[in-house]
């Protein structure tokens, strides 16, 4: 493992195949009475969102609360950065109050790069969504639920996605989701297939490692699992589409196109949905889909990523020499000594 | 890991720790007046699998099936912080739970102690044992807590000089507990 998590494509397989292993072991902290862990007692985590977020702040809280960390919440509303204070003064306070992690959700891509690579902080830093490029827990919450779902609960332990076919639909070109589950699911040797109007397709979308396709209905049968994208309003300053309407008829999941889906399939979705649009009632209330599910999981996720962290010994950057850790090497820790 | 035992020498061989898991389960069942109420934890890797023999064995000398499960205690080790993260184990506690029976926790060596703190630990978080008892294969001394076995199936008096590594079918492909002398001045021991 390395020192950060900026990027679903930094993971190895059998990075990836761990963090899945461990997070299966951690689920079974949410079945106990009491549900916590002495693991990260003394570590300070902060959550620093820039953007809002309701289901990652809260599973990151949960999972950082489950293994006893110190928690501090910050959010941009009402601190310092309405006042104009920038990303390097934030962390370096935050370096002064010697937190162990940082939790980075921020609007700008690279934002979480830039904290981990530029010497201002010596903790470890998790991308919780930066901008349009990466969300990396999300994507192994997503691996996560399809192994469970699709190898199964017990049997996929130490296994990877080897022949599963993905099928990501929707709004790519504003989607951290999409990028992030493309390169992990790669690595986890998935066969992946984005369907999306070439419009909400990215710039340079063809060498990803995954196919192309514009036609929804061809795509589901050859699908064991079906990924449906929010279309991010939000981000959208121009007409990608003539109207919801026909976005809605032609790439929305409804109960006919689900049919089409091979038995076992299933249907996930990153949330938060917005029902009518890229996927029916019908669909997001079916037992097929996982999205509630996908939650659960997030936690337990995001406990496996903070321990495999932060739960050892902070190793020395020097002898593990990977992109991110360089610049920190002028910072050892030096208190684990 | 198996070179360095290469001059080890095998201190008890498979039949010895069939016999002794045998003493160790009639003594359960005469402590324990008849271990109605027993549950039996394993501490991964190897007490996993003396915990299931011991609950065969229970078995036969009771007629009746123990209930039999496994507790990581990774996750409430005091030496976290002094190593790279380590991989989970399975912690699998039997359907009824632990609340109010004995439980009887089942590792492979006694050492420093320290093991069996943090799964004294775990079990708080688990559950509320009527009471809980150690049962180890090998006890080989250098405590630093103050923690002691019920039910031992050597004793083994070693220096700290000296491992003790057991071997199991399950997971070794044949029974025995070797003695050698540790080869990096500073091992890591549990």
């Amino acid at each position: 493992m390395q020192r950060h998590l900026i990027s679903a494509a930094d993971l190895t397989r059998d990075d990836a195949v761990l963090i899945l292993d461990t997070a299966e072991e951690m689920a079974r902290v949410a079945d106990r009475p009491i549900k916590k862990l002495p693991t990260l007692r003394g570590r300070t985590v902060v959550n620093l969102f820039f953007e809002d977020s309701t289901r990652t702040r809260i599973s990151f809280e949960a999972a950082e609360k489950r293994l006893s960390a110190d928690v501090i919440n910050f959010s941009a509303k009402g601190s310092s950065v309405s006042k104009g204070e920038s990303l390097k003064d934030t962390a370096q306070t935050l370096e002064a109050m010697g937190v162990d992690a940082v939790v980075i959700r921020h609007g700008a891509s690279g934002a979480p790069y830039r904290l981990a690579t530029s010497g201002w902080i010596d903790a470890a830093v998790v991308n919780a969504g930066d901008g349009t490029h990466q969300h990396p827990t999300q994507a192994l919450l997503d691996a996560f639920t399809m192994r469970r779902r699709l190898v199964g609960r017990d049997t996929g332990l130490g296994r990877d996605l080897a022949g599963k076919r993905i099928t990501l639909v929707g709004d790519v070109l504003h989607s951290r989701v999409a990028r992030s589950n493309v390169d992990l699911l790669h690595t986890l040797g998935a066969e992946v297939t984005l369907v999306a109007p070439p419009t909400l397709l990215p710039v340079g979308a063809h060498s990803w490692p995954c196919e192309i396709a514009y036609d929804l209905d061809s795509a589901l049968p050859k699908s064991d699992a079906v990924m449906m994208l929010r279309v991010q309003r939000e981000r959208m300053n121009a007409a990608f589409f003539p109207t919801e309407r026909e976005y809605a008829r032609r790439y929305g999941l409804d109960g006919d196109r689900m049919a089409k889906m091979p038995e076992h399939a299933i249907v996930m979705h990153p949330g938060p949905m917005v029902r009518g649009m890229e996927i029916t009632a019908e669909v997001a209330d079916s037992p097929r889909c996982t999205a509630v599910e996908q939650v659960a999981n997030g936690v337990s996720i995001r406990m496996a990523v903070l321990y495999l962290l932060l739960g050892g010994a902070v190793f020395d950057p020097k002898t593990a020499p990977d992109a991110t850790t360089a610049p920190a090497a002028a910072h050892p820790r030096t208190e684990e000594k | 890991m198996d070179t360095q035992h290469s001059d080890a020498r095998a201190v008890l061989e498979g039949p010895d720790i069939a016999r002794v898991l045998t003493r160790i389960a009639h003594e359960i069942v005469e402590r324990a007046k008849g271990a109605d109420d027993v549950v039996l934890l394993g501490i991964p890797t190897r007490g996993v699998f003396l915990a299931r023999r011991l609950a065969v064995k229970l078995e036969q000398v009771t007629g009746r099936a123990v209930p039999v499960g496994s507790l990581d205690i990774t996750m409430y080790r005091d030496d976290l912080r002094l190593q790279p993260p380590r991989a989970l184990a399975r912690t699998e506690i039997p359907g009824d739970g632990i609340d109010g029976r004995l439980v009887v926790l089942v590792d492979d060596v006694l050492f420093s102690g320290r093991t069996i703190r943090a799964a004294l630990d775990a079990l708080n978080d688990i559950g509320r044992p009527r009471a809980v008892q150690l049962a180890v294969l090998v006890d080989r001394g250098h405590r630093e807590l103050p923690i002691r076995a019920d039910y031992v199936g050597k004793n083994l008096p070693t220096s700290l000089r000296e491992t003790v590594k057991v071997h199991l079918a399950e997971e070794d492909g044949r029974d025995t507990v070797l003695l050698g002398v540790k080869q990096t001045p500073q091992g890591a021991q549990r």
